[in-house]
């Protein structure tokens, strides 16, 4: 039986409309925008000044505390000023603009599509090449990877084997499914380095099975490789999950509030793989991603490669402009991503994918009484009851909340997507983990 | 101008009234059969049951709740019919009205309507007329091929009264007969196949899960098969118990009600085998000879409490 | 038959008592009495305003103190705190307490703050703010979803349909502050009532460089500083492109109501000025 992870789960319409679509490099637009916060942790700090010439690949902002990434010029140019952005949420964040001229690179940087095999670095240096190089989780989680890999675990437990997480379980996203076709040496060649910087003998690449394409691909590949194996998996939402990518991959559940390192596993996005590979092998900095653009009324569904900084609105153009009946503009997937505001906020680190809804498709249905089918808690993958807790959210019962998990809700939407009488289950419920998030840590705080 | 709301962005389309049209299409096979053995009597009882149910719902959300009305969600229709199953076929449309308004002014609205009520709305209907009119809830017509007649058809005893006056010996009919519904009772009573048909049919496409209707026929059985190893002679066959009576109807359709029954997979079973258990103790040891409805409305109450103590399995262990 | 009745029932009933007795007696939790007639004082609304869980623990608190100092019902006000301190036998409050009312610092109505999103959720302002700016482009005002409303227990304070502003009733807001501590934006703040319940107000709350703002919403504060310069008092502070009214230096002189360019300070409850100074607040406004 293909394995897949125990608890929960639903199995929304794949809507892979892009599927088998190659990727287009998308041309550099005239004016980028750099955010200075596109990861988890402190924004970092701008190091240069407005008239500033910068090169691709040039630091613009450096990392600022532990848990920070740094931020590197996607394209070449003089800083136009360094001002703010409004982000996805309609807040201003600390930019940089770019005016854009030509396209010359730091000469350190090798951006030929030669690939390099040999490695010869250090775990220590690895990580740190990976650092130097803003790399942060391609899933969208956007956690900087040079923390992630250097959170050495608390002793004694030590990683003993890293999942690559090519799972794509979002609906209608195929950036990964496309990296994985056209780079799948290259990301091969950045799993061994990252399996090299944990110091693990074994890696798995866990893949739906709705793309059996790429799975042979890279099942072929592997043979050239030592200690790689690909499993196919049992397509179900959220599998891309962390911890249900490991339940899956290792039938190991990992504890609430334990971290995946206390199982063993070490977890990595492909798309992770392949910015490690070109950092480590092609000093090449995390500028450019893969971005699924699609939506069912859109006119050519595709996966572009994207100068971080571009504005959305030209990667739209680019599939075929805007279709007049859209009504909600979605940076991510369905089910995870955010609602954006407008389509002039910048493409950052961590955007997979751009998601145009019609109009029917955006609305809500109108939300009725609970009907306690409990469709909610056969379908919530971390085993919680979804309805309860939505409940005494909404009520500011938090001790109830906190007695019963909240704070392992991972907000996959499960429940939400499955309420025949259509609450807004997870609205509730993330205010809630908010709130008693914060008042553990108050309690935290007060104990020490 | 976009809309801008938070994740999830999309939704699988189900919703309440989709969920409960799928039981009414699962009670089809059952309501053909008794359509069959029961005829005319069967289409005015399930007409006026339905009818009445709707009818009250509407009157009270617009004249006492001041509410949007609910009607739409298709939750009262499928009250009627149950209330009706649940019925004698030769029951007059006055009393069958009765019911509807126990069943929905009293065991539905009173506590907000859809989603809140503690008890089977149709259950309290029935219960309400057993108790009130226990006369011509307890006299039922004799099955033919689709009969023509109403309140004048001719009537006789249901098996479980039988065995109740007289002993596993009185035992009149097969298996057989129990599994086609060719026997008399409420229009629900007839026909294993076809109840075990809408059971399949619900399980398939997902409206319930499989825990408390098999929980409730497994109880059943094991109490019963108990009593029936102790004395043959006095009690029959956990077989005969399973295909009679409510006893389907109530396990697949009746103890089945999201709003009334447990929602994790452990409570669900809790509250099944509560049930088998109750049914098989007032079926054998209690004045009335058919336990289910009681037994069903005994566990409705204990509803809540299961869900207080049953947590669905957490990921991770603990 | 019937002794044997009686006495059973009586001995079930005796066992019964006396264990009860015991149980009570071992259990009994010592209440100091005095808090049972604080709490009649209280107003009992339990809003929470002081800072207790309800009157029942302000209650207990007050009872656990030697002086009443720092302690305070901002719902009875003095006039509650000079009654409890004589129950206790102890000073009330040391000083006056002025007071106090509930104000929305925040006036951009629904037809001058355009909308540039439709938000289609739950209809709270914590879960919106939680997740984004809001329908407007001013990330700083009112979102209209009434948290306030919800959390006051005086029905003071509501949200208006029409504008899609929270406003306060002054008559029944008691400055608990509930609405304080539960509006995401922290827009609302307590201030001093004042005489006559006069007061003078800037309603805006956004943080953002003139231009910006201005266009965001027809009512905002540009921090242009013209009100700070015309105070004789040194009551407005320009901070982050925003002029704030200190409401414990203002003298209600109500110069700077006539020199703000955007007209948005606000005069609440004086009489209407007489007509020369209208105009002259029209020309210098012009």
């Amino acid at each position: 039986m293909t394995k897949t992870f125990r608890i929960g789960g639903i199995h929304p319409p794949e809507s892979k409309l892009s599927a088998g679509q190659g990727i287009i490099p998308l041309g550099i637009p005239a004016r980028v925008v750099v955010p200075m916060w596109q990861h988890i942790g402190t924004p970092a700090n701008p190091l240069v000044q407005k008239g500033t010439r910068v090169k691709v690949g040039t630091l613009l902002g450096e990392a600022a505390g532990f848990i920070s990434a740094g931020v590197h010029s996607p394209v070449s140019g003089t800083v136009e000023k360094i001002d703010t952005v409004i982000d996805a949420s309609g807040y201003k964040r600390p930019a940089i603009h770019i005016e854009v001229e030509g396209d010359e690179w730091e000469e350190n940087i090798d951006h030929s599509i030669a690939i390099v095999r040999n490695c010869t670095l250090t775990p220590e240096q690895i990580i740190r090449k990976i650092a130097t190089a803003g790399i942060v989780g391609m899933g969208g989680a956007t956690f900087p990877t040079h923390v992630k890999l250097s959170l050495s675990p608390p002793l004694a437990t030590c990683a003993e084997i890293l999942i690559i997480n090519a799972v794509e379980c979002e609906p209608y996203l195929t950036a990964d499914h496309a990296l994985m076709l056209s780079k799948g040496e290259e990301i091969l060649i950045g799993i061994s380095l990252l399996m090299q910087a944990v110091k693990v003998r074994r890696a798995v690449i866990g893949i739906e099975k709705n793309k059996p394409d790429a799975i042979n691909l890279l099942s072929e590949l592997i043979k050239r490789f030592e200690g790689i194996e690909v499993i196919p998996l049992k397509v179900q939402y959220p599998q891309g999950g962390e911890k249900q990518l490991i339940d899956a991959v290792l039938r190991r559940q990992i504890k609430s509030g334990a971290l995946p390192i206390s199982v063993g596993a070490v977890v990595q996005n492909i798309g992770t793989a392949f910015a490690v590979y070109e950092a480590v092998q092609k000093n090449k900095p995390l500028i450019e991603r893969i971005v699924t653009v699609t939506g069912k009324t859109l006119a050519k569904p595709s996966n572009f490669r994207v100068r971080i900084g571009t504005p959305v609105v030209a990667l739209i153009e680019a599939a075929g402009g805007l279709p007049k009946d859209t009504g909600k503009i979605i940076g991510g997937g369905p089910m995870m991503g955010k609602a954006l505001i407008s389509t002039d906020v910048p493409v950052t680190k961590g955007t997979s994918g751009i998601l145009l809804l019609t109009r029917k498709e955006s609305v809500r249905q109108e939300e009725s009484n609970c009907i306690r089918c409990a469709k909610c808690i056969n379908a919530c993958p971390m085993g919680l009851n979804p309805t309860l807790l939505s409940t005494a959210a909404e009520f500011t019962q938090w001790e109830m909340a906190e007695k019963n998990y909240i704070v392992d809700c991972i907000e996959c939407g499960s429940c939400s997507y499955t309420c025949p009488a259509a609450r807004p289950l997870l609205d509730h419920i993330r205010q809630g983990k908010n709130k008693v998030m914060g008042i553990i840590r108050a309690r935290k705080a007060t104990n020490v | 101008m976009w809309y801008v709301s938070s994740s999830p962005h999309i939704h699988s389309g189900d919703t309440v009234s989709k969920n409960m049209l799928s039981v009414l299409v699962a009670l089809i096979p059952a309501c053909i059969v008794a359509l069959y053995y029961y005829g005319l009597g069967m289409l005015m009882v399930t007409t006026v049951s339905v009818v009445s149910c709707v009818a009250v719902e509407w009157a009270i959300q617009k004249y006492l709740m001041r509410k949007t009305s609910t009607i739409n969600d298709g939750s009262a229709i499928l009250t009627g019919v149950l209330l009706a199953l649940n019925l004698p076929s030769n029951l007059p449309v006055w009393i069958v009205i009765v019911g509807a308004i126990a069943a929905i002014g009293i065991g539905k609205m009173p506590f907000g309507g859809l989603g809140n009520n503690i008890f089977n709305p149709a259950l309290v209907g029935r219960i309400f007329l057993l108790i009130s009119f226990p006369a011509q809830m307890t006299t039922w017509p004799v099955p033919g091929f689709f009969p023509m007649d109403y309140t004048d058809a001719e009537t006789g005893a249901t098996l479980l009264t039988v065995l109740q006056s007289g002993g596993a010996t009185a035992l009149p009919q097969g298996v057989g007969s129990l599994l086609s519904g060719d026997m008399g009772g409420s229009l629900g009573l007839a026909g294993g196949v076809a109840m075990i048909g809408g059971l399949c049919y619900m399980l398939v496409r997902k409206t319930i899960t499989w825990h408390i209707p098999l929980s409730v026929m497994a109880s059943t059985i094991l109490f019963t098969g108990v009593m029936h190893a102790v004395d043959p002679t006095q009690y029959i066959s956990p077989l005969i118990h399973l295909f009679s009576g409510g006893l389907l109807l109530g396990a697949i359709f009746m103890a089945t009600d999201y709003v009334t029954s447990p929602m994790t997979p452990v409570g669900m079973l809790v509250y099944g085998a509560g049930i088998g258990l109750l049914t098989a103790i007032i079926r054998l040891f209690g004045a009335y000879p058919e336990g289910m409805a009681f037994a069903i409305l005994i566990m409705n109450a204990c509803t809540p409490l299961i869900n207080t103590y049953t947590k669905p399995k957490h990921f991770g262990g603990c | 038959m019937i002794v044997t009745a009686t006495l059973s029932l009586g001995m079930i009933g005796a066992v019964g008592a006396t264990l009860l007795y015991v149980v009570s007696k071992k259990f009994e939790v010592e209440e100091d009495p005095r808090i049972e007639l604080v709490l009649e004082a209280l107003p009992s609304a339990n809003c929470g305003g002081c800072g207790y869980a309800g009157c029942g623990g302000f209650a207990a608190a007050c009872v656990g103190v030697k002086t009443l100092d720092g302690l305070l019902c901002p719902v009875g006000g003095k006039a509650v705190m000079e009654k409890i301190g004589g129950i206790l036998g102890i000073a009330g409050l040391s000083e006056g307490v002025e007071p106090l009312v509930a104000v929305v610092r925040c006036g951009g109505e629904r037809n001058v703050r355009s909308k540039t999103n439709t938000y289609n959720g739950v209809q709270q302002c914590s879960i919106v703010s939680g997740l984004y700016g809001g329908e407007t482009r001013c990330t700083f005002g009112c979102l209209g979803y009434g948290d306030c409303a919800e959390a006051c227990s005086f029905g003071a304070i509501v949200v208006n349909s029409e504008t899609g502003l929270a406003e306060v009733d002054e008559e029944r807001c008691t400055a608990c502050g509930a609405c304080v501590k539960v509006c995401p934006k922290g827009i609302i703040e307590l201030r001093k009532k004042g005489p006559k319940n006069r007061r003078v107000i800037i309603p805006c709350s956004n943080e953002e460089k003139g231009a910006t703002c201005r266009k965001v919403c027809g009512r905002a504060c540009i921090g242009c500083g013209r009100c700070a310069k015309e105070c004789r008092f040194e009551a407005i502070v320009v901070d982050n492109n925003l002029a704030r009214i200190d409401h414990t230096k203002c003298k209600l002189c109500r110069k700077c109501v006539e020199v703000c360019p955007q007209g948005i300070i606000r005069e609440i409850n004086f009489p209407a000025r007489k007509k020369e100074d209208t105009k002259e607040a029209e020309s210098l406004r012009a």
